[in-house]
């Protein structure tokens, strides 16, 4: 076997990969990232995003063979013909489903960070305290206070556009110029104010730039994303956190490395380094570091926990509280409410605003009591319908033709993203009948939500029409288009952080409790879900922990 | 291309009632169908259109979106956009009715006009497709998932789909702009100003 030694080793490339790598090798530690898939180039790897929509043969939908060879991916949206490259191969890396679980990977350098929706809110105390409060699961070990200037550092870096709206449930934060409502957004906002004490509708938050920052273009509007954006314009590794850890010099990038475990050296009680399947060559590798952030995205990171250490703990490192695994958690959605509006026939926009309108929390807060726990967010837009509505008293010719060139009435829709409770038995397990392309077990997912969160999607809906109808919308309807677990793309909780090495995996600065140089930083951390979206917790926690890493590796402690 | 919100109130109108054209086909060719019913058709490689085929689907597609004082839809070659959607995006119940269609088409033409589609001329063409139109909205009011797709609906909605996804109908028809480089969320709109062709 080869060797190799850097100081800090960080497996995965993702959100939370990424930023650790900047912030381990800003502070000058020779850091190897460590990503299962293949290299992904900022701009001249981004094949489809200066193409036209009719350079795509299917117009950007999906074909029967893209629907075979993707079954979970066809679930949603997420399957298309633009941006295919991104999702992983589900032939090559399969897994089980005890229950329906919809797990929607991007296994490249940069992960997710690539297609993520990129809304990014802080938490608040009401989320950090509500397992305390509720007396469920754990409590978090960390505070608002904690993470506070660690989620200014984050937004700093990463440009976060927002508006500063006051609100305790949806800390403001250091935000670039937000984008701007549009005219019917505008409207609804003032309206659901005048009507409610405690709802609002603000601008999204989102990790777009609105202005040049760190060599990066401000955001065009042509909400072409999740294509890989050739400004650089959206928060993803390749467009920041990769160049910035590059340019200390202290960064080794290895793409096609699959982690298969890490090296537990049960004399120092300490990971030593990590074992390393080359996904070209089927080769192996050892490659060791003092310490070793764990980024491979929630269930992922878990899975490199199981498989490593069965030797000292056969469920794994990190298992000996018995929770490695369990508590998953997601947000659930795609329920809500969408109308007519009626009016502002003078009135269109310009430009295509890669970002929604927000509705922060209201549920079971500032007194508010209902039969469930806990709450949920909206984010929705409003826009002018365009050719592909309906006209029912139109057949065809020149006059739907016509008619198709303008466009519609205004509509708006919101759609609620609601928190999911950390339930034991909610969990993954090695299924070791199954393997990958590889020959590693896969993962097995028995997760499910349960009666909080079916109690709350009936106020995700309700509130979203009353909203809409208070807001003066006609022809409101309701919607539940059914959910399963990880559908959300908002994978939490299978590591958890706590007060307790006997209760949670992780402790308050996310280093195991069994082998406290390895850190989990990612979703997997997460001892609640709250309702907003993670990614920019992920992003705090990660700098938090580098921190203290590098902190203790002075001190000699880890 | 579209982000989350969008993708989602796409397929909340979807499930609403307001099927057509492009939301049907950009969510999915099948929405109804099982893993495995997929995972079959898949596997399998549709019927190919030929020349003479596209041609006729280019002269019906013109008849629903005509040249106006912009080009039509065989100025946008949607005949040839349609005989790939089928192709690769039908499943094959899909497109025996597809191409049955083709025939039934012709027969209705027949018996409307007393010759074949080719032969009628503008106002023949309009009339036979206006009365398959109403047919295929009658058909529709009571249709079951689990029951045949009607042939003109598929026509109807690959022609739009085809004809304002292309470069003419998104530039022509419709206003296309690469690089909005700003966003303005209130900008005036006199009636007849053309819609945007991408949101």
């Amino acid at each position: 076997m080869e060797k190799y030694t850097y100081d800090a080793i960080v497996i995965g490339s993702g959100i939370s990969g990424g930023f650790a790598a900047k912030e381990l090798t800003e502070k000058g530690l020779k850091t190897i990232m460590l990503e299962r898939g293949r290299n992904v180039e900022h701009i001249k790897d981004y094949v489809n995003a200066n193409k036209a929509p009719w350079e795509f043969p299917h117009r950007g939908g999906k074909t029967q063979q893209m629907i075979a060879d993707y079954p979970v991916l066809s679930r949603d949206y997420t399957l298309n013909e633009t941006n295919l490259d991104f999702w992983v191969n589900e032939k090559d890396s399969p897994y089980a489903e005890v229950k329906p679980f919809d797990w929607f990977r991007g296994y490249q350098v940069g992960g997710r960070s690539l297609m993520w929706g990129r809304q990014s809110y802080r938490w608040s105390d009401y989320d950090f305290e509500a397992n305390a409060k509720d007396g469920i699961a754990v409590d978090w070990p960390i505070r608002y206070k904690d993470l506070a200037p660690w989620y200014s550092h984050a937004e700093k870096f990463a440009g976060i556009s927002g508006n500063r709206d006051g609100l305790p449930q949806l800390p403001d934060g250091d935000f670039m110029p937000p984008m701007e409502m549009n005219c019917v957004e505008k409207d609804v906002a003032a309206r659901i104010k005048k009507h409610y004490k405690d709802r609002h509708m603000v601008i999204g938050r989102t990790a777009n730039i609105t202005k040049p920052h760190n060599n990066r273009v401000n955001c065009q509007y042509r909400n072409k994303c999740w294509l890989g954006c050739p400004f650089g314009a959206y928060f993803s590794t390749q467009s920041a956190t990769l160049p910035a850890a590059v340019a200390t010099g202290n960064l080794t990038l290895r793409p096609f490395s699959i982690v298969t475990k890490i090296l537990y050296d049960k004399d120092t009680k300490r990971a030593k380094g990590v074992e390393v399947l080359d996904a070209e060559t089927n080769k192996t590798y050892e490659y060791f570091a003092k310490i070793i952030f764990l980024n491979a995205s929630a269930l992922n990171s878990a899975w490199v926990l199981m498989n490593s250490a069965t030797d000292v703990w056969p469920e794994g490192l990190g298992s000996s509280s018995g929770e490695l695994g369990h508590n998953v958690m997601d947000h659930h959605f795609r329920a809500g409410a969408h109308g007519d509006v009626e009016g502002f026939e003078d009135q269109y926009v310009y430009g295509r605003r890669a970002n929604g309108i927000y509705v922060p929390r209201f549920r079971n807060l500032f007194g508010d009591k209902r039969d469930y726990i806990r709450g949920f967010g909206y984010q929705g837009s409003a826009g002018r319908q365009g050719w592909s509505r309906d006209i029912a008293e139109m057949s065809i010719g020149a006059e739907l033709k016509e008619a198709m060139t303008e466009p519609g009435i205004w509509t708006m829709g919101l759609t609620g993203f609601g928190e999911t409770l950390p339930y034991h038995d909610n969990r993954i397990f090695l299924d070791k009948t199954k393997k990958d392309k590889w020959g590693l077990p896969v993962l097995a997912m028995d997760a499910t939500i349960r009666d909080n969160e079916q109690k709350m999607r009936v106020d995700m809906m309700q509130d979203a029409k009353e909203m809409l109808e208070v807001a003066g919308l006609k022809n409101v309807t309701t919607y539940n288009n059914g959910y399963n677990m990880g559908g959300g793309i908002h994978e939490m909780g299978t590591a958890r952080m706590g007060r307790d090495p006997k209760t949670s995996v992780l402790n308050a600065h996310n280093q195991v409790w069994d082998a406290p140089n390895v850190y989990v930083t990612d979703g997997a951390a997460m001892t609640s879900a709250a309702c907003q979206n993670p990614s920019l917790t992920y992003m705090a926690l990660t700098a938090r922990a580098v921190d203290h890493a590098v902190s203790e590796l002075k001190k000699q402690n880890v | 291309m579209m982000n989350r919100r969008d993708a989602l109130a796409r397929v909340a109108l979807l499930m609403g009632g307001a099927v057509i054209g492009g939301d049907y086909f950009l969510t999915g060719c099948s929405p109804a169908s099982s893993d495995k019913e997929k995972t079959q058709a898949g596997a399998k490689t549709g019927p190919t259109l030929d020349a003479k085929q596209i041609a006729y689907l280019d002269e019906v597609s013109d008849t629903i979106i005509p040249t106006t004082h912009t080009p039509g839809a065989k100025a946008a070659k949607v005949g040839s956009f349609m005989a790939v959607m089928v192709r690769d995006c039908y499943k094959p119940q899909d497109q025996e009715i597809f191409t049955k269609g083709l025939t039934q088409l012709e027969d209705a033409s027949q018996k409307m006009n007393g010759k074949g589609f080719l032969a009628c001329d503008a106002a023949q063409r309009k009339a036979l497709l206006t009365a398959l139109d109403t047919e295929q909205k009658n058909y529709g009011k009571t249709k079951t998932p689990e029951q045949p797709n009607h042939y003109f609906r598929m026509i109807k909605e690959l022609t739009l789909l085809g004809y304002f996804t292309s470069e003419i109908g998104a530039t022509q028809a419709l206003r296309y702009l690469p690089v909005p480089g700003k966003y303005e969320g209130s900008v005036p709109y006199k009636k007849g100003d053309r819609a945007w062709a991408t949101t």
